[in-house]
């Protein structure tokens, strides 16, 4: 049975500790720096905050809102890297905050938490990324081929590996923040739609079942063309997709064969579907 | 007071899989219907999921089908389970993951194309369809992506505080906005309740801070009843260590694909922890456990495929009896029995989580597991064809809707439950709609009263802060309602319950309206401690241990209990009132196929 302990107070985070050899006595006092503001502006306020063994920064900025500032804006959902909500710059690098350890600072380094760059701030680390929702309402819908005459769909397992690997994205929109064609051209909005919805694109040509052609809407509504394959992208993904090699660049590819070589398109489409 | 007014047929809250697949139906239907989240949409606790949708499809056997599948629910839930709920969902299961495909879901193939099963604990046959160990997400992105190709309203980062009722019932909602902290009102005959669980009111749990228990709260303000509140599902594996991760979950999954657990000594303890009523079902040597994976004909199933109930008490056990881990679980081993190659292909987010969370390679080394709390099987008492709950109008699909797995759910059964009954409120709550457009109108004295409510934390001066108060409920329901139970811990547990509550009347938040996490914790906690009441009143009453519900000091199983449901109203005065109602008896058809042997 569980013996009763006095209640722990003072923060979310000793919430989770406890157990045989639980919480460790090996702490330090870290420095750190947080945006703090809203659309109007705000500036980096400096904070002393208790650090345990084992801790990600969203543990301390949890401790923060616990402790020293109960009414600091972060979204978060799992803590486990599965959900893309906790996403900011960390030292200036596009990170999920529940991904980044503690251990990887030194303890006398300062660390400095601010908003994504490419995205309006609302309040805090909070940012306005309904662009990246408006963008995902235009993406031309899945349309399935029939189903088979016993009710099922047959797909091969090496078929569906191609795009399920584009569908690992937790929409943390850190591709959408580190990516210099909107993070520094706020005009470019508009007519480009960012790595996130250009992998999207590439998996659903890639999808086995689906059957219509978005490559024309690729080049002229979602500015796959605004793309000079930097990979800036695959870099920050904290699923590790390959998004530049394995979605832009055959994507871009495709448009290419389709724009300039009908005949080589038509060969292509035929060789990668094979029908029993 | 002037409010941001809108009108709709069917108003969701919640955006995880039972509120999207909800939203679907009811758009389908015919209803003009909108969808209010407290998170971004995509983000619900759904994501979250690992192992994969039960579903007798019969891919990966052809003996499989829904009665066995029907089976397989109602022994793993000790038979309190709804009959008519466990029937439907097993029946109509494999048609909602088939459509799933329809939209764009790609699960994981067998060598002739069909949607691949995996094995998970409690169900007979390999019946989960799944993506790697990410099925959650799988299921969240199609249907998000069919919910926006359909173009339903979608309120994002918006909290419901209120239920609005007349006379005759639901007339809409109230909530804020999360970015700015204003409010709004929907006017609407039927509102589907999908907000999730409870999670939140434990200390170690694997549920996000969106599970506060909103739904369950709401539904008892505005007159519904809720079953089943004393049956919590501590899940056996959450991660122990390090601390700032503790109870973040492990999937069943490493089990179904081989992995096993031991205590210090290196022994497969669950031998010695399988139940009467489990024992014809399950191997009894290592090598029979062993052979299971590849001959299911002749050989019975590993005992860490026991139901999760099983299995967490036996972890309890172990390290209460000093042959745990270092930091107080026991150790979950894949890497000694199973190739790296193949864990990194099956468990890609497990790796992904135990190498980026805790530095450990589970390819190499065993992990370090420990119960956390994950899934609370009471909830709304509804209908079992159409959702509805007692107050018309309302309705609650997923884990806020009660009934559908008794005592303790199996794993797997949870997405093919959102999916399933998600469906169906989704459609009644259009029909409901359709009869009473029109008639319902909001109450001006309502929505004034609700944002007063909403904004007193702020009128209130040096008050303590809100994150210390859940901090001690969390606490106090880890030691005094958790795993294991007594009568003496659960009173005192309820006059803990009872000061919190005073306490939550008298804090304050700091700063303003504007995306405030303090006062939004501060609105969800009064939820908190609602549902809190009801698991420990109801598990106080129920003097037998079942399922998700062990009593120390009544260890056996109890027949009379075995037909009897706790449901828990509140009185006008705020309190919380118990029935035993009996339990609703399966007809002979049904019953005999548990006269079949295991």
């Amino acid at each position: 049975m569980t013996e009763p302990g006095e209640p722990s107070i003072g923060g979310t985070d000793e919430g989770r500790g406890g157990g045989a050899g639980g919480g460790g006595g090996s702490g330090y006092d870290a420095a750190f720096r947080v945006w703090r503001g809203d659309a109007s502006g705000g500036e980096l306020q400096t904070f002393t905050v208790r650090v345990n063994e084992g801790e990600v920064v969203l543990d301390v900025i949890h401790r923060l809102q616990a402790t020293q500032a109960g009414d600091l804006a972060v979204r978060w959902n799992c803590k486990a890297g599965k959900c893309g909500s906790c996403s900011a710059e960390v030292n200036g690098r596009p990170r999920l905050m529940c991904l980044t350890r503690m251990s990887t600072f030194a303890e006398d380094e300062t660390v400095t938490v601010t908003p994504l760059r490419t995205f309006p701030v609302i309040r805090d680390l909070v940012t306005d990324v309904s662009y990246n929702y408006e963008k995902a309402a235009q993406v031309p819908a899945f349309t399935p081929r029939p189903r088979d005459p016993d009710g099922n769909h047959r797909m091969q397992q090496v078929d569906v590996e191609r795009p399920q690997e584009f569908r690992k994205c937790i929409e943390c929109w850190l591709c959408q923040d580190t990516c210099h064609v909107i993070r520094d051209h706020e005009d470019n909005k508009r007519a480009f739609a960012g790595p996130r919805f250009l992998i999207r694109l590439a998996e659903l040509d890639m999808h086995p079942l689906d059957v219509v052609d978005r490559r024309d809407a690729a080049q002229d509504e979602f500015g796959l063309g605004y793309c000079n394959i930097t990979k800036c992208c695959s870099e920050v993904c904290p699923e590790g997709i390959h998004l530049t090699d394995n979605g832009i660049i055959p994507l871009k590819e495709r448009v290419v064969d389709r724009r300039f070589d009908p005949l080589t398109w038509l060969g292509s489409r035929i060789r990668r579907r094979p029908r029993d | 007071m002037e409010f941001e007014k809108h009108a709709y047929d069917v108003v969701v809250v919640g955006a995880g899989g039972a509120g999207l697949r909800a939203a679907i139906a009811a758009h389908e239907a015919g209803a003009r219907t909108a969808v209010v989240c407290k998170s971004l949409l995509g983000k619900a606790h759904t994501v979250m999921a690992e192992g994969g949708i039960a579903a007798a499809m019969g891919n990966a056997y052809p003996e499989d089908d829904w009665r066995v599948h029907f089976r397989d629910t109602m022994r793993g839930g000790k038979m309190l389970n709804h009959w008519r709920m466990a029937q439907l969902h097993a029946q109509e299961a494999p048609d909602r993951v088939r459509e799933l495909e329809d939209w764009g879901a790609l699960f994981d193939r067998t060598p002739d194309g069909l949607i691949s099963q995996r094995d998970f604990g409690g169900h007979r046959y390999a019946r989960l369809a799944h993506v790697g160990d990410r099925t959650g997400l799988e299921l969240i992105r199609t249907l998000q992506q069919r919910t926006v190709a359909l173009g339903v309203d979608v309120y994002m980062e918006c909290t419901v505080t209120r239920l609005l009722t007349d006379a005759d019932g639901i007339t809409g909602a109230f909530g804020y906005w999360r970015e700015s902290g204003r409010f709004v009102a929907w006017e609407a005959p039927s509102v589907v309740l999908a907000t999730g669980g409870i999670g939140k009111a434990y200390k170690v749990t694997s549920n996000s801070w969106e599970y506060t228990g909103d739904g369950h709260s709401l539904a008892l303000a505005a007159g519904a009843g809720l079953v089943n509140m004393e049956f919590v599902q501590f899940h056996p594996t959450g991660m122990v260590w390090p601390p700032s991760v503790r109870g973040i979950l492990v999937t069943e999954s490493v089990r179904g694909d081989g992995g096993v657990l031991k205590n210090s000594s290196g022994n497969r303890f669950m031998f010695d922890y399988i139940p009467d009523f489990f024992r014809k079902e399950t191997a009894e040597t290592e090598d029979e456990a062993d052979r299971w994976y590849d001959d299911k004909k002749n050989n019975r199933r590993p005992p860490e495929l026991l139901p999760r109930d099983e299995v967490a008490r036996a972890i309890n056990s172990e390290v209460k009896a000093g042959r745990g881990s270092p930091h107080g679980g026991v150790f979950l081993d894949i890497a000694s029995r199973r190739p790296a190659e193949y864990v990194r292909r099956r468990l890609p987010s497990m790796y992904h989580q135990f190498k980026e969370l805790a530095d450990v390679d589970i390819t190499a080394e065993a992990m370090e597991v420990g119960p956390t709390c994950h899934y609370v099987m009471g909830g709304v008492e509804v209908d079992p064809d159409t959702a509805a709950a007692s107050v018309p109008g309302l309705f609650a699909a997923g884990e806020v809707a009660g009934g559908m797995h008794g005592s303790n759910r199996l794993g797997g059964n949870s997405l093919s439950d959102l999916l399933v009954f998600g469906r169906r409120a989704g459609a009644a709550a259009a029909e409901h709609a359709s009869k009473r457009t029109g008639v319902v109108a909001l109450r001006e004295e309502m929505l004034a009263e609700a944002a007063r409510a909403a904004l007193a934390p702020f009128e209130r001066e040096g008050g303590e802060n809100p994150y210390a108060v859940q901090s001690e409920l969390q606490q106090t329901m880890h030691d005094l309602v958790g795993i294991i139970r007594t009568a003496p811990e659960m009173e005192r547990a309820l006059e803990r319950i009872a000061v919190l509550r005073e306490r939550v009347a008298a804090l304050s938040v700091e700063g303003h309206r504007q995306y405030n996490p303090g006062w939004h914790l501060a609105l969800d906690l009064p939820h908190l401690l609602a549902v809190s009441e009801c698991i420990a009143r109801a598990a106080l009453a129920r003097e037998e241990s079942r399922g998700g519900h062990t009593r120390d000091d009544f260890p056996a199983t109890d027949p009379d209990w075995g037909r009897t449901n706790l449901v828990c109203t509140r009185g006008p005065d705020g309190t919380v009132t118990l029935t035993r109602q009996p339990l609703p008896q399966m007809p002979p058809e049904l019953a005999e196929v548990f006269e079949e042997q295991p």
